[in-house]
Formats: structure tokens, C-alpha cells, sequence
């Protein structure tokens, strides 16, 4: 037997409710953090994740509350990400219970602090998540990658998709490898919302030249996707929102349809 | 109830291993003294830190610890709780706790480090921590160092990953997990219990 491949569906939490779906935005739709990862994990979800788009002062206390809850009602591991930009931010979300931080912005903006995480905490608690958009335009010292379109390289965005940076993707999550990072959270920027399937170029790009574990994420809309981005991919592991949340694949039916493809997967 | 006390190295997430505990029908505590440890029905090492660091602030209950444990006090070692029960690691210098010959080595750099994620369970030696517990199950890890004990008749159970590493060892009142129970679903919560069991004989 082998390592499975790990199924991890991610909420985005705002005020300690999880907001479904941007497309489909309706404050009635808002979930329980606490109810949902309950759902998840009685589903056979492997991991979850939850990023937190809340922007007030108020935001740590609402998140100790909903981070101890999930704690409390799940025994599986979960990682909570946004907005976490210190030390100390961290350690409030892993005394409240979290197995894991994801750190997005703030790391690529202060490099260090994925050394100074890893050193309290251990690299296994630290997620760099990267997201990433392709550009067509070559440049100086930039990785060029083939893709089905031509040649690409993988551009650093930040504040969640909104501000290029200009640096390279797959340079940047080398150095934040030797930095300290456990784990990456490679999001598509191309692909997120599209429903067309991962970037398998960009994550196949990241994960083979990495040696820690590598999450994909971005454009998951049917099973197949994930088988693709598990066996051409290489991915270790595969994000998903809306096909989870709406109950159109829930996960033991991706998990079946994964398992009847040979991939290795926990029951 | 049977009181457990998890030590507590100052870092990191507890609040899991102390709720799953709490499910398994324990009453857990969060220690960090002497005098914690000393009144425990039971002891949990958990697995967060690094092997330096850890008995580091191992030091000033290190003494306790190991007489309760000789005196047959449960013990329970999670991930690093399992590498401190040997004598030494790669990760760094530091005489671990010795209940066992043996010391922790470095994954291989064949596989992705750390090991992250739900793997299976070879049983290799029944025991009474895996009772109910069918072969094969699969568990969660997050490591990058895994322990070689000298003595081979305290392995319970084997798993797969660049090498066959000791994922769980027992002898009379030790047991110790490279996994992380409190962190694999039902089935980390039937071994809990199983420990429980055994606490409360």
C-alpha cells in the first residue's frame, strides 16, 4: 500500500459563516463552519481546509470561536488560512485547534516569516499557498514552461488574484521550500471558477520539482479533474469548493469514481 | 474517570489529542510539571515540536515521568511523544527518554518529506491497542523522522513509505504511534479508546 491521495474540500469562512459561492452569493446560504466540516468528515473528506476572507478587527476572536469548534467536532486534520501574517496570528489559529496555517501574501512579502512558522511550529504546520497565473509574455530569468498553448511562465499574484508581482511561481515556491515550508496550496488563477479542470502544467510544474507535498487547486468542476491532476498532475493532494458544497459530487462518489480509476484512496 | 494528562512542550495544537481523548472516555488535562505528571492515571506525549526542543522542556519532569511509567502508569507517545521513547534522533542532540533501545533516522529523500497524509497500517504483532483495528486501515501522518527500535518484539504495526518504518510500538503499560490517532477519524478514536481501556484496568 501506498500514501493515499488526499481529497480536501475548502470553505471560505467570512464572520465565522462559510460563504458558499461567490457566483451564487446569498447571506441565507451561509453555513455552520462547525456543521459543515461535521458533514465533511463524516463524508470521508481527508482534510479540510478553511481561508478566512473576513476584513475587521473583530477577526481573530471570531475565528478562535469557529477554529476550537471544528476542533471539537472533527477528527481529521484542517488547516486555516487568511489573513495570517505574524507569528502570533498563527499561533492563536493552532492553540485554537488548526493542524495547519496558510500563508499566502504576507509570505510572498516577507519571505522570512515561513522560516520564523517553521521554527515555532515545525514545517509540517506550514502551508505556503501560492496562487498563480500564466503569462505569455517571456521574460528575463523566468521558468518557461510548455503547455498546450505554447510557452508560459507562472506568475506570483497576490491579495487574493488582485495584485501581479512579477515574480515566478515555480522560483518562489523553490525558495520557500528551502525556507521552511511543509506544504504547498497551488491555486490556478486562470482556472478558479472556471469549472474546466486544474492547471495540470502549472501544479505537474511545482510538484515535480519540489519535495514536499503539493495541493492543487483551481477549476475543479467534475471527478475527472481530479483524476487528472492526481496521475499528470502529480499531485499529492486536490482542493475542491462548489462541486462538494452544491451536492452535485459529494465526496464519496468522487471518492469511488478516483478509487474505480486506480488511484489510491482512503475508504 | 481516569485522568490523563497530556504534557504539554509549549507549542502547537492540543486541544485535538485532549478532545479525542475526552471521546475515548478519558478525563484529559493539559500538564506541565512535576506535579502533574505525578498525579496522572495515564500520560500522553503528543507529537508536536522538534526532538531538541522537546526535552528540553522534558527536563524538569523527566525524572518523574520515568519512574511513573516504571511504576506501570499508561503511557501513551504520539509522533515526536513515540521518538522521545529512544535514546537518540538525526533531528538533533539530546538523550531521549530510553525506554526503549534504539534512535529516529530521516525519511528517505526518495519520497516527499514530510510524510503528509492517510497511509496504511501493516500489523505486524497483535495488541491490545489494536483490537478491532483491521489490516490495512489507514491513519494520518505528518513526519519526517521515524524511530528503529533494537528490539523487534515491540513493534506492533509497519507502514510503507520510501522504507518500512515502525508505525506503532506496545510494551506492557508503553505504547507509542508515529500516527496521529487523534487525528484519523474512527478509527484513531477506536485505538484511543483501546488505550482507555487499558487505563482504566
Amino acid at each position: 500500500m501506498t500514501l493515499a491521495k488526499r481529497i480536501v474540500p475548502c470553505l471560505d469562512v467570512d464572520h465565522g459563516k462559510v460563504v458558499k459561492c461567490i457566483n451564487f452569493l446569498n447571506p441565507k446560504q451561509a453555513g455552520d463552519p462547525v456543521e459543515m466540516a461535521q458533514r465533511y468528515s463524516d463524508d470521508g473528506a481527508d482534510e479540510l481546509v478553511f481561508l478566512d476572507i473576513t476584513a475587521s478587527h473583530e477577526k481573530r476572536d471570531i475565528m478562535r470561536k469557529y477554529v476550537e469548534g471544528v476542533a471539537k467536532a472533527i477528527n481529521i486534520p484542517f488547516t486555516v488560512g487568511g489573513g495570517i501574517r505574524n507569528v502570533l496570528d498563527a499561533r492563536l489559529v493552532l492553540c485554537s485547534g488548526a493542524d495547519k496555517v496558510s500563508v499566502n501574501t504576507a509570505a510572498v512579502e516577507k519571505p522570512k516569516l515561513i522560516t520564523e512558522l517553521a521554527d515555532v511550529f515545525g514545517r509540517q504546520c506550514v502551508v505556503t499557498a501560492i496562487d498563480a497565473k500564466r503569462n505569455r509574455t517571456p521574460r528575463d530569468g523566468k521558468i518557461m514552461v510548455d503547455t498546450a498553448e505554447g510557452k508560459v511562465w507562472f506568475e506570483v499574484v497576490t491579495y487574493g488574484g488582485r495584485k501581479p508581482t512579477g515574480f515566478d511561481a515555480i522560483a518562489w515556491a523553490l525558495e520557500a521550500e528551502r525556507l521552511g515550508a511543509g506544504e504547498f496550496l497551488v491555486t490556478s488563477m486562470d482556472r478558479d471558477g472556471t469549472k474546466d479542470g486544474y492547471d495540470i502544467e502549472l501544479t505537474r510544474a511545482i510538484s515535480e520539482r519540489v519535495n514536499v507535498p503539493v495541493i492543487a487547486s483551481g477549476g475543479a468542476g467534475i471527478p475527472k479533474h481530479l483524476l487528472d491532476v492526481f496521475t499528470e498532475g502529480k499531485a499529492d493532494a486536490a482542493l475542491a469548493a462548489s462541486i462538494f458544497h452544491y451536492n452535485q459530487y459529494p465526496v464519496p462518489v468522487v471518492k469511488d469514481y478516483l478509487r474505480k480509476m486506480g488511484v489510491t484512496i482512503r475508504p | 474517570m481516569a485522568n490523563a494528562v497530556i504534557f504539554d512542550y509549549g507549542m502547537g495544537n492540543l486541544l485535538s489529542l485532549k478532545t479525542a481523548l475526552e471521546k475515548a472516555g478519558l478525563n484529559a488535562s493539559i500538564g506541565t510539571t512535576a506535579e502533574d505528571i505525578a498525579k496522572a492515571d495515564a500520560i500522553a506525549l503528543p507529537g508536536v515540536g522538534s526532538f531538541t526542543a522537546a526535552l528540553e522542556r522534558l527536563d524538569t519532569v523527566k525524572e518523574t515521568l520515568q519512574t511513573k511509567v516504571t511504576d506501570g502508569t499508561p503511557l501513551l507517545g504520539i509522533c515526536l511523544g513515540l521518538q522521545l521513547f529512544f535514546e537518540s534522533s538525526e533531528e538533533g542532540p539530546g538523550e531521549g527518554l530510553a525506554f526503549f533501545v534504539g534512535r529516529n533516522y530521516q525519511l528517505p529523500s526518495t519520497v516527499k518529506v514530510p510524510h503528509m497524509g492517510w497511509n496504511t497500517l501493516d500489523i505486524v504483532k497483535p495488541n491490545e491497542l489494536f483490537d478491532g483495528v483491521k489490516e490495512d486501515s489507514y491513519v494520518y501522518f505528518v513526519h519526517s523522522l521515524y524511530p528503529v527500535p533494537e528490539d523487534k518484539s515491540i513493534v506492533c504495526t509497519t507502514t510503507e513509505y520510501g522504507t518500512t518504518f515502525t508505525s506503532a510500538v506496545a510494551s506492557k503499560n508503553i505504547y507509542g504511534t508515529q500516527f496521529h490517532p487523534e487525528k484519523s477519524g474512527d478509527i484513531g478514536i477506536k485505538i484511543l479508546k483501546n488505550f482507555a481501556k487499558a487505563v482504566k484496568r
